[in-house]
């Protein structure tokens, strides 16, 4: 994975609310079996929009977006994580997420960042009146920066840790190999298996 | 301090806990399908690591898969080398599959209960956010990402903070003509798509208690659309008559066994939930969707709100979205809204109760002239068992099109879907924009409700007819 650390940049103003996982990648994409070329597919249906944000050239080589309330709902494809990565997106702010999609983008270093509705929709109002407004997205320190402004947020030491080193959680666990092949003896052997 | 059920089979799968760092969870079975395993697989690959527990995990061919000429190689390329590749996956790395045309092929989450894989007591995980659905027996089961699906296969384990609880109890007798889909899109519409973020969902209550797993399980898979991390139910005689006899299900003295731990798989009377809700049965009625959001739905007798009306602001802009994306106008009686298409089928409502409910309806009638309804069951089993109690027949004689198993029009993967424009009643799980198709419109439903549509043209429940 991807450590991130610091992001600073500029932003896109999303002003939607429960924007759902096929939104930001339709199903059609998902016949991939690759984990590239997913940047042509985000919001493939919304960017046949012209006016749509993200066609407006302002907002060009942005890489925070900010949405509204419960984005990232619905389906658990991680093909939307790979999209927005692809697309040139390293943060994304909202007031709420969906779980799975929350849990997808710290697997994949594509930090999601909640902030309460008023310091999202100020920072929609700041970057909509200056596009090219500077923003900094600050890990170490839990901080969004712009302006004048400065929003902390909350997320576990632990997440902030494994974002912080870009570290593959395959290979911590495997670590405590020993614990699961300890666990596994345990196991009830009423227990169903597929074979 | 009692527990609930969630925490009690949470507490059950805990390999390793340490001060900050999330909890080590065992997982029991890992559900593998085409879309969300293949960059998973050549993950493995790379890191030169094997799928640790194969006796674990299993595999079946679902989103892809046409619902006609199942003989055929599937006709979309690209749908094709997927699937190709979740058969080269399982060869490869010894996972035991159900392809396209094998009798135990079906929708993923349709097979596990029907196999008795699906257990009381069990952690239960899928690329795919409906895996809630085996939580109707008992089962912690959640949706994960292919990060995720690859880290399971690698080491039958998940690093997991553990959730939050919450009580969903809904008191009293479901009033008749009203479904376990009724009670859960009722239930979504009162709680918001992010009502449940971040808990598990404890059903609970008479009302719940009177389902049969079916309908359980239909109220289970759509925790999701709630925003919820898993939904549950607690074991008992309808469960385990349910699970008894099926091929994985334990027997004999293991049987006895069995039943003794999963009868103890209940919230303590003492134990605290983060969070309860109450709901009144006896105030239900056939529920449908308007919008474009799960939690966008209401009464059938009802009208299609008007945005002006809502409060906050956020949500009243949704709606405005909505109507429009929909073609809908405030106002406009639910039942006067007219359809295209119907779809019957899903992981929601594609069991063999729900094609009875379908038939049950059908009988004796016709679906309305420039109507399209597709009636797909879950799984080859269940198609199988449809065609032997004649439902097929009444289907077909009514003008609805009976079909191969897979999501089909849920998620319109494959060629079943809805041009742009078109307007369907489905019994699916979500009416997100262009989900069954671009510029599609989807109403979700009951399938009792599904079928009644088809007949009148327009929306409505069997009482209606």
């Amino acid at each position: 994975m991807e450590a991130f650390t610091t992001y600073s940049g500029h932003a896109v103003p999303l002003r939607r609310s429960n924007v759902d996982t096929d939104q930001i990648i339709p199903a059609v994409w998902l016949k991939q079996v690759s984990r590239t070329g997913f940047d042509k597919g985000l919001f493939s249906a919304w960017r046949e929009d012209p006016d749509f944000v993200l066609n407006r050239p302002q907002y060009d080589g942005a890489g925070i977006l900010v949405a509204g309330p419960d984005f990232g709902t619905g389906s658990s494809r991680e093909h939307a994580v790979w999209a927005l990565q692809q697309y040139g997106f390293r943060v994304v702010i909202a007031p709420r997420f969906g779980d799975i999609f929350r849990n997808n983008s710290t697997k994949m270093g594509l930090l999601p960042v909640i902030l309460t509705a008023e310091q999202v929709e100020a920072l929609q109002s700041a970057v909509e009146n200056d596009p090219a407004l500077d923003i900094t997205v600050d890990l170490e320190k839990r901080e969004v920066r712009w302006g004048t402004e400065a929003a902390s947020f909350e997320i576990d030491d632990y997440t902030r840790w494994r974002l912080l080193e870009g570290l593959d959680d395959i290979g911590l666990t495997l670590r405590h190999a020993e614990a699961i092949n300890e666990f596994e003896k345990t196991r009830n052997p009423l227990l169903p298996t597929a074979a | 301090m009692g527990r609930t059920l969630a925490e009690k089979v949470y507490d059950a799968h805990v390999v390793r806990r340490a001060e900050g760092e999330p909890d080590l969870l065992y997982i029991d079975l890992h559900l593998v399908h085409e879309v969300t395993s293949p960059q998973a697989f050549d993950g493995l690959r790379m890191a030169g690591r094997q799928v640790r527990r194969p006796d674990l995990t299993i595999a079946t061919e679902d989103h892809n898969v046409p619902t006609t000429d199942l003989l055929k190689p599937i006709a979309d390329p690209v749908s094709r080398t997927q699937v190709e590749t979740l058969r080269k996956n399982c060869s490869d790395f010894g996972v035991r599959l159900h392809p396209m045309g094998d009798d135990g092929q079906g929708i993923v989450h349709v097979i596990g209960p029907q196999l008795g894989l699906t257990q009381p007591g069990m952690t239960v995980v899928c690329g795919d956010s409906h895996t809630s659905t085996h939580g109707a027996f008992g089962a912690l089961a959640f949706g994960i990402g292919t990060s995720e699906v690859e880290h399971v296969l690698a080491t039958q384990t998940l690093p997991q903070v553990q959730p939050k609880t919450m009580a969903v109890t809904v008191n009293g007798t479901l009033p008749g003509g009203v479904t376990a889909k009724d009670l859960i899109l009722a239930i979504i519409a009162r709680i918001g798509t992010g009502g449940g973020q971040g808990h598990i969902i404890e059903y609970r209550g008479e009302a719940v208690r009177s389902l049969s797993m079916e309908g359980r399980m239909t109220v289970c898979n759509m925790s999701i659309e709630a925003g919820a991390r898993a939904g549950m139910i607690a074991p008992d005689e309808t469960t385990f008559e349910y699970l008894k006899g099926r091929p994985h299900a334990p027997s004999g003295a293991d049987w006895d066994e069995a039943v003794e731990y999963w009868t103890s798989l209940r919230t303590d009377d003492d134990a605290v939930f983060d969070r309860e809700v109450v709901i009144d049965a006896a105030e239900l009625t056939p529920f449908v969707t308007w919008g474009t959001n799960p939690g966008q739905g209401l009464p059938l007798a009802g009208s299609v709100p008007d945005p002006a009306s809502i409060g906050d602001p956020v949500k009243r802009q949704n709606a405005e979205r909505a109507l429009e994306y929909m073609g809908l106008t405030a106002g406009t009686p639910l039942r006067e809204i007219a359809v295209d298409t119907v779809f019957v089928g899903s992981c929601t409502n594609g069991r063999i109760e729900d094609l009875r409910a379908v038939a049950g309806v059908l009988e004796g009638r016709k679906v309305a002239g420039g109507v399209r309804m597709l009636v797909v069951p879950g799984s080859m089993k269940v198609k199988k068992q449809a065609e032997e109690e004649g439902l097929d027949a009444v289907i077909s004689a009514s003008g609805a099109e009976w079909r191969e198993a897979g999501c089909s029009m849920c998620l319109a993967m494959n060629p079943d879907k809805l041009a742009p424009g078109e307007r369907s009643a489905s019994t699916s799980n979500r009416n997100f924009e262009g989900r069954q198709g671009p510029g599609g419109r989807t109403h979700l439903v009951s399938p009792a409700v599904a079928a009644a549509t088809a007949v009148t043209g327009r929306l409505a429940a069997p009482a209606d007819l």
